[in-house]
């Protein structure tokens, strides 16, 4: 008895040490020639294709809200001045990572999850494997550097259509003039924050497409063990994204010191 | 020419739960085997370990000098070269069409021009009958025909050794008999080493020059044709004539009280041995054997009616 409460506690110990496992074989992947292309290709343009749209839409209301949000409570203290700024500081610090998580952990991450688990229970992988070929390196490399690319890429267009969402409620519903918000923008943004939103979307990339592409390939049990790997990789990585960015914008806030304006 | 499977003391359990344990048997290369078995007694796991998809508890698995059961997973690649596996569904990639599919070996693993390729594709697309259905995608085809594409695949980088995960399963009787009449045909022209995996007795009896039968966790029996469709062992008298009585239940093995009850029933008589499935060409193949050669040479008096051209192959029959 003692020992089956045991391997019950230890099985999400050994869950996670499989998973890193796993991101090693996926790194040392990396550098075994030859370097997938096509299939490069192919998923970072599929991977943009189902994420683009949902992203663009997710980020007007993020920086529509931003801009309500802030826009009320900077009219109280009279430094309207500053809104601008605030939006910039927000949009490109936190919402554009943030959102380009959501989109590639929901979108992407259950897209790869759910190829991959479709091609393992048909055996797919295994027929792979027997004739030679490391599904690691031939169907999950390319699957992560791709995803890796396209976060980096979202977490650029968030910022922007974040931004020109800000601008227009700030301008046409808050009465805002446009030349206050634009002015505002470096005065307590600087570029620092957007290298360390891109590192955060490059990061986020990597891990989404690795939960995935390991709950894909693990998949077990028939059609419904597809259906399983998809929702618990979508589960997995929204922990993982989100844990990961708040570590990141604390080691980033030790780094490096914010600006006063 | 043919590479001979050395399987020595082989054991596999998941969990607590042991699914075979201590098998030891050489394939003779070259040769036909067929391995039987009831339902869930690890048939298609033996075959899986056979290529090192899954790791054995204990044991080897030696080909070419190397055992796959412990070898590293750069060997276990290189090995996996001189085989072709022919997987329950045929396990084609969904996203390529036929010809990609059959293709997709040679493209990764030669530098061979395409046009070279389409001669070799098409060679084997013939083989399987599957010409003129090239541009299909795997989604858009049969069950019958995803296995003869995955069989093509499977011969399309020469294997010396070819496994057949249950080729006649979800297949109709006439559709079962071609299959293993192109079997046995490819034997004759490869050479290689079959090892198929099946519960279909008909297969079972009329194709292969070896069979072996897996079951209550271990390997009851594996030998020439003959001495198993002769055996008076109660295990494989009762698997190999698709009979109720013996020791086999619905589940697993019966228990005392069902053995007990049946105990006065004898055991029907042995049904003649039927000829093996010949070559379509007429010529034999290099393993095959003269019919009752076997029984001649260890004495063992067949059923009789055996080896009778006009008999009939229905399963039981007798």
């Amino acid at each position: 008895m003692a020992s089956t409460t045991a391997t019950r506690i230890l099985a999400p110990v050994g869950t996670a040490g499989k998973l890193f496992a796993f991101g090693l074989d996926v790194g040392r992947g990396l550098f075994r020639r030859p370097f997938q292309t096509r299939e490069f290709i192919q998923q970072a343009w599929f991977i943009a294709s189902v994420t683009i749209i949902p992203t663009a839409l997710v980020a007007i209301p993020f920086g529509a809200v931003i801009a309500l949000q802030v826009g009320g409570l900077i009219k109280q203290f009279g430094a309207q001045s500053f809104t601008g700024s605030a939006a910039v500081l927000a949009v490109v610090r936190e919402a554009g990572p943030i959102a380009t998580s959501l989109l590639i952990a929901g979108a992407a991450g259950s897209a790869i999850a759910a190829d991959l688990g479709a091609r393992k229970i048909r055996e797919e992988l295994d027929a792979m494997m027997v004739l030679g070929i490391d599904p690691i390196q031939r169907l999950v490399v390319p699957r992560v550097l791709a995803c890796m690319l396209v976060a980096v890429f979202l977490n650029g267009l968030v910022s922007v259509v974040g931004v020109a969402g800000g601008y227009v409620f700030n301008v046409v519903l808050q009465d805002g003039t446009p030349g206050a918000y634009l002015s505002s923008f470096t005065a307590l943004a600087q570029l620092p924050d957007l290298w360390q939103g891109m590192a955060k979307a490059l990061v986020f990339g990597l891990l989404a497409a690795i939960v995935a592409c390991y709950k894909g390939m693990n998949a077990a049990g028939g059609p419904k063990g597809v259906g399983d790997a998809v929702n618990e990789s979508v589960v997995i990585s929204f922990m993982l994204l989100f844990v990961v960015n708040f570590v990141m914008s604390a080691i980033y806030f030790q780094l490096v010191p914010p600006k006063t304006g | 020419m043919g590479v001979e499977i050395k399987i020595e003391d082989l054991s596999k359990s998941f969990g607590k739960q042991l699914i075979w344990g201590d098998v030891t048997l050489t394939v003779p290369a070259g040769e036909v085997s067929v391995m039987l078995g009831p339902s869930g007694t690890g048939k298609s796991v033996l075959l899986k370990t056979l290529i090192g998809l899954l790791k054995p508890d204990k044991g080897s698995v030696i080909i070419e000098g190397t055992d796959i059961a412990s070898c590293s997973e750069k060997e276990l690649y290189e090995i996996r070269k001189l085989f072709g596996v022919l997987f329950q569904d045929g396990a084609m990639f969904g996203s390529m069409n036929l010809y990609d599919n059959v293709a997709f070996p040679l493209r990764e693993h030669t530098k061979k021009s395409e046009s070279e390729i389409r001669d070799i594709v098409m060679e084997k697309m013939d083989l399987v009958g599957l010409l003129g259905a090239e541009d299909k995608l795997p989604g858009e085809i049969s069950g019958g025909m995803r296995k003869r594409a995955g069989l093509a695949r499977a011969l399309v980088l020469d294997p010396e050794i070819v496994l057949f995960d249950e080729p006649d399963s979800g297949l109709d009787p006439v559709r079962t008999a071609f299959l293993n009449q192109l079997i046995v045909d490819l034997n004759a022209q490869i050479d290689a080493t079959f090892l198929i995996v099946t519960h279909d007795i008909n297969t079972a009896r009329t194709v292969p020059d070896n069979i072996g039968l897996l079951y209550h966790r271990h390997l009851a029996m594996f030998g020439p044709r003959e001495m198993l469709l002769s055996s008076e062992e109660p295990v494989v008298r009762q698997f190999l004539n698709a009979q109720k009585v013996g020791p086999i239940g619905m589940s697993e093995e019966k228990d005392a009280d069902e053995l007990e009850a049946e105990k006065d029933e004898a055991m029907p008589p042995l049904p003649p041995i039927p000829m093996q499935l010949e070559p379509s060409n007429g010529i034999a193949r290099r393993s095959q054997r003269e019919p009752g050669a076997w029984c001649r040479e260890n004495g063992v008096t067949p059923p009789p009616g055996s080896f009778d051209q006009n008999m009939s192959m229905a399963p039981g029959a007798g």
